[in-house]
């Protein structure tokens, strides 16, 4: 009965921030769409779906109100970025592994929403790129590179019975016109710098034709924008995005002032694979991430290193997941050491 | 987020002139937020008195120290301003009837507090006469002894109303540099200071110039937030005539207010802008110390409804027995601000202001208010607001959902401090670390929860470990203390024993000699005392 001051309360609710986030994934998903096709759709609505139903499940285990607790979007907010990660037609089995671990692993076993030391979705990410890595880097082209791009029924036979209408597997459509298959640009720039390769002559290839590369690059500046709407709306502050994207602009453009042959541009790294997604909707994670805001700054800036190293160095083509669950295990620890100064504390 | 009234009230303001009496402030406090202000339900109309109620019940304990010892009897016919208590100890405070009547009882009876808990009252049944017997009023206050002065303000229990009533006249025995008044009023919904400084100008000057001179403070600062224009062109006006004008009755009295000056520092709305700390820091930009008064940085803060009473118990001898109190909500058909009797049960109140039908009576602002869950608890000396809420004003006590760690309270704290760590600190009972994060620098604002997604009463968490935090301290040292008490005890035994020990050695020495100087005559008894003797000494040494 007794309840305490204050009995006003701002607008904010958990809720609305989430819907907000899911929100504003908008513009990226849109890109993602138009570029890779009905894959996307698919995984959306596969990743959505067991989302909820895991949610529900596991709230019904844990004896608490399942539809308060469904109605605070965050389960719906980790199959959304869990969906935009994965290749548009992978597998439908991929989407359901991955939400299903995101969400009753990575979630509900640490103690549900609040308790998880890990952004649920990279670990169900994380999961899927380590124990079927086949399946998780067959990214088809954008449908504007390659000429036979699938249509909504072979997209969709594709999806859920691996082949399509005319018995033909994703395989397939990867194979470009010489012959060789095609990948993520990232992926491409890897495999072709290990092969000796120097970095202006994989330029050349269709996958980079037009500003940076194409598809990807859209796919960034929709999340992009979609960040400049969460920053306006203030359902993030600014230090998490802003040291992300500096030291992932710093890091790299030392390593391409130091060798421009081997190692790739700043805007390169800035506009492909999953940065915006990371800066702006996954590191910005309140849960997993720092409370304080220097806290904040050196945890964001970490990934970003971390990410242009692994990209750089590392045996995998991009590296957010991996980035942000490593500086998931840091964050109490640099919590702990960037505390503000309190009211009074010092000399003035 | 929270929509920024702050552009309206500075460009109202902007029109007036800015000259060296009105200035903006030119520092910020960390954090604070934007709550809905309406301070306009109560603003709009002068201050009115609310009638005497038939029954008034005055509780012995509204300040921060010892309950004051009642010094009348049952059945005791007494006046207005007649003192009813007094006060016991240091931060205790006197207390008076605030009509006249008959005391019919003293006994405990529901108080305004958050826990709905009974305390000592004097209820008085009045008789509607209200004749009243003041103290003489102090003829020229500012040739008056300091040491005068302070006795009437302590005799007139005089109490810091703003809330944290503190005996005012121990705040008044420094000497200090600036006198900061708080006029600030950032709590949503109150406006009894606001009204009172567009009433009672001359008043408040002229209390401000005695307190300066109690101080001997060569400077005062009204801090006032920038939604009350009327009051600070108010309170500007009276500063400027009581500069030029010589017919100030006071300031001709006095040499050393010459030099002394009055000014006002306008902050924007922002709340808690009017907390003691944050007060000052807009006003100064330094921040008081941790676990210090503001006395460090050689100032000393009052509130005005303090200077208002303090002005008023030196010139007309008149104690503590009403306050102006803000009665509003949507639920309240008179909204208004009210001259109300210390005692007056809030339910009189409310009938009063008709807002009988209401869903929810809080004390206090919404921010740092509490509920009262029985309307028979009286008015007090710090009761500066009640809102009588109407269904959906006030928010419903909705179950909280999880912590999402957002970081929002840790941005909306105005001391700074990571309230979302105290909170988890706080649930798991690590109540060590949370004092290690500062815990006790937390001044209750609310504003955490305010913003806060999951709508968690974080203040109440806070609240609860401080409580459990002074307990356990004050445990320990009762175990500490009867740690020592035992130990003293046992080395006091031992003490003894050794004294016991040393005597009986002497005696049988003693014994020994007196029968050797007897001669050999008796060598048997001689043998046997001394086995006699050897076996004590066997014992002690045993013992």
């Amino acid at each position: 009965m007794l309840k305490s001051s204050p009995f006003k309360t701002s607008s904010n609710s958990v809720s609305r921030l989430m819907q907000t986030v899911a929100l504003a994934t908008l513009p990226g998903a849109l890109a993602l769409f138009y570029f890779f096709g009905w894959g996307v759709i698919f995984n959306l609505i596969t990743c959505i779906s067991v989302a909820l139903l895991c949610e529900a499940a596991v709230l019904k285990l844990r004896q608490r109100p399942i539809k308060r607790n469904l109605m605070d979007y965050s389960a719906l907010l980790t199959a959304v970025l869990l969906a935009l990660s994965l290749p548009p037609l992978a597998p439908w089995w991929i989407a359901t592994i991955g939400t299903l671990f995101a969400i009753v692993f990575a979630k509900h076993l640490y103690g549900g929403l609040g308790y998880n030391p890990f952004n649920p979705a990279m670990a169900g990410y994380v999961l899927l790129l380590i124990s079927f890595p086949l399946a998780m880097t067959r990214w088809l082209p954008p449908e504007t590179v390659i000429t036979n791009a699938p249509n909504l029924v072979d997209s969709f036979l594709l999806f859920f019975t691996e082949t399509d209408s005319q018995n033909r597997t994703l395989d397939v459509y990867l194979l470009n016109a010489d012959g060789f298959t095609m990948a993520t640009p990232l992926d491409e720039l890897k495999t072709g710098l290990s092969m000796g390769y120097v970095l202006p002559e994989l330029m050349h290839k269709p996958i980079f034709n037009g500003w940076i590369n194409v598809g990807w690059q859209w796919a960034n500046l929709g999340f992009l924008l979609g960040g400049l709407f969460l920053l306006w709306k203030k359902a993030i502050n600014w230090h998490i995005p802003v040291a992300f994207l500096a030291a992932i602009y710093l890091i790299s453009g030392f390593f391409h002032l130091f060798d421009d042959q081997l190692y790739i541009g700043p805007m390169t790294h800035l506009f492909s694979g999953a940065t915006m997604l990371g800066a702006f909707f996954i590191a910005t994670d309140p849960v997993s991430a720092c409370t304080t805001n220097k806290g904040r700054l050196f945890f964001a800036a970490s990934i970003g290193v971390i990410i242009v190293l692994i990209r750089n160095f590392g045996g995998y083509p991009d590296a957010v997941a991996f980035a942000v669950l490593l500086m998931n295990m840091a964050a109490p620890l640099i919590d702990h050491y960037t505390q503000p100064r309190v009211y009074g504390s010092q000399e003035n | 987020m929270n929509t920024n009234n702050n552009s309206v009230h500075s460009t109202e303001l902007a029109g007036r002139s800015l000259d060296e009496i009105v200035y903006f402030s030119q520092h910020k406090f960390h954090g604070g937020v934007h709550p809905e202000e309406h301070k306009t339900l109560s603003n709009q109309s002068n201050i009115q008195a609310l009638a005497i109620p038939p029954e008034l019940i005055i509780p012995l304990n509204q300040h921060s120290g010892r309950q004051a010892m009642e010094v009348v009897a049952v059945g005791e016919q007494v006046k207005a301003g007649q003192l009813i208590a007094a006060a016991e100890g240091d931060l205790s405070a006197n207390i008076h009837a605030s009509s006249s009547g008959k005391v019919i009882a003293i006994e405990d009876r529901p108080i305004a507090h958050p826990s709905g808990m009974r305390d000592r009252c004097i209820v008085i049944a009045t008789d509607g006469c209200d004749e009243a017997e003041w103290l003489p009023p102090i003829e020229h206050p500012f040739k008056a002894d300091k040491q005068q002065l302070l006795r009437r303000i302590q005799e007139c229990g005089i109490v810091g109303m703003g809330g944290a009533s503190f005996p005012s006249h121990i705040k008044l025995m420094p000497e200090v540099n600036k006198l900061v008044i708080n006029a600030a009023e950032c709590e949503p919904y109150i406006t009894c200071d606001d009204r009172l400084m567009r009433e009672q100008a001359n008043t408040l000057i002229a209390g401000i110039q005695l307190v300066m001179h109690l101080l001997n403070a060569s400077e005062a600062i009204i801090g006032i937030e920038d939604n009350k224009p009327e009051a600070i062109a108010e309170l500007k006006k009276t500063i400027k005539d009581a500069q030029t004008s010589a017919s100030d009755k006071f300031a001709q009295n006095t040499s050393d207010l010459k030099n002394s000056s009055i000014k006002i520092c306008v902050v924007p709305t922002k709340y808690p802008s009017g907390g003691e700390k944050q007060l000052i820091e807009l006003i100064t930009g330094k921040q008081v110390p941790s676990q210090q008064l503001p006395l460090a940085l050689g100032l000393v803060m009052h509130n005005v409804a303090t200077i208002y009473a303090i002005y008023q118990a030196i010139t007309q001898g008149r104690p503590l027995i009403s306050r102006i109190m803000t009665i509003t909500g949507d639920a309240a058909q008179l909204k208004g601000n009210y001259l109300t009797r210390i005692g007056t049960p809030i339910s009189f109140a409310l009938q009063q202001a008709d807002a009988e039908s209401c869903d929810k009576v809080i004390m206090g602002g919404p921010m740092m208010g509490f509920e009262i869950f029985d309307t028979q608890a009286p008015v007090i000396k710090s009761s500066n607001c009640l809102i009588a809420a109407g269904k959906g004003e006030l928010k419903a006590t909705d179950a909280a959902l999880a912590c999402i760690r957002c970081g929002e309270c840790a941005d909306a704290c105005p001391a700074s401090l990571l309230p979302q760590q105290l909170y988890w600190f706080a649930r798991s009972d690590d109540l060590e670390k949370a004092e290690q994060y500062n815990l006790f620098d937390c001044i209750e604002c609310g504003a955490c929860s305010y913003v806060c997604p999951s709508d968690i009463p974080l203040v109440q968490y806070y609240r609860y470990a401080k409580n459990e935090l002074v307990q356990r301290a004050e445990e320990k040292q009762k175990a500490a203390h009867a740690r020592e008490r035992f130990e003293f005890r046992e080395y006091r035994k031992k003490r003894e024993k050794a004294e016991r020990a040393e005597r009986h050695k002497k005696a049988a020495e003693a014994r020994k000699k007196a029968a050797h100087q007897k001669g050999q005559t008796d060598e048997k008894k001689a043998t046997i005392a001394d086995a006699v003797a050897r076996a004590k000494a066997r014992k002690k040494s045993s013992d």
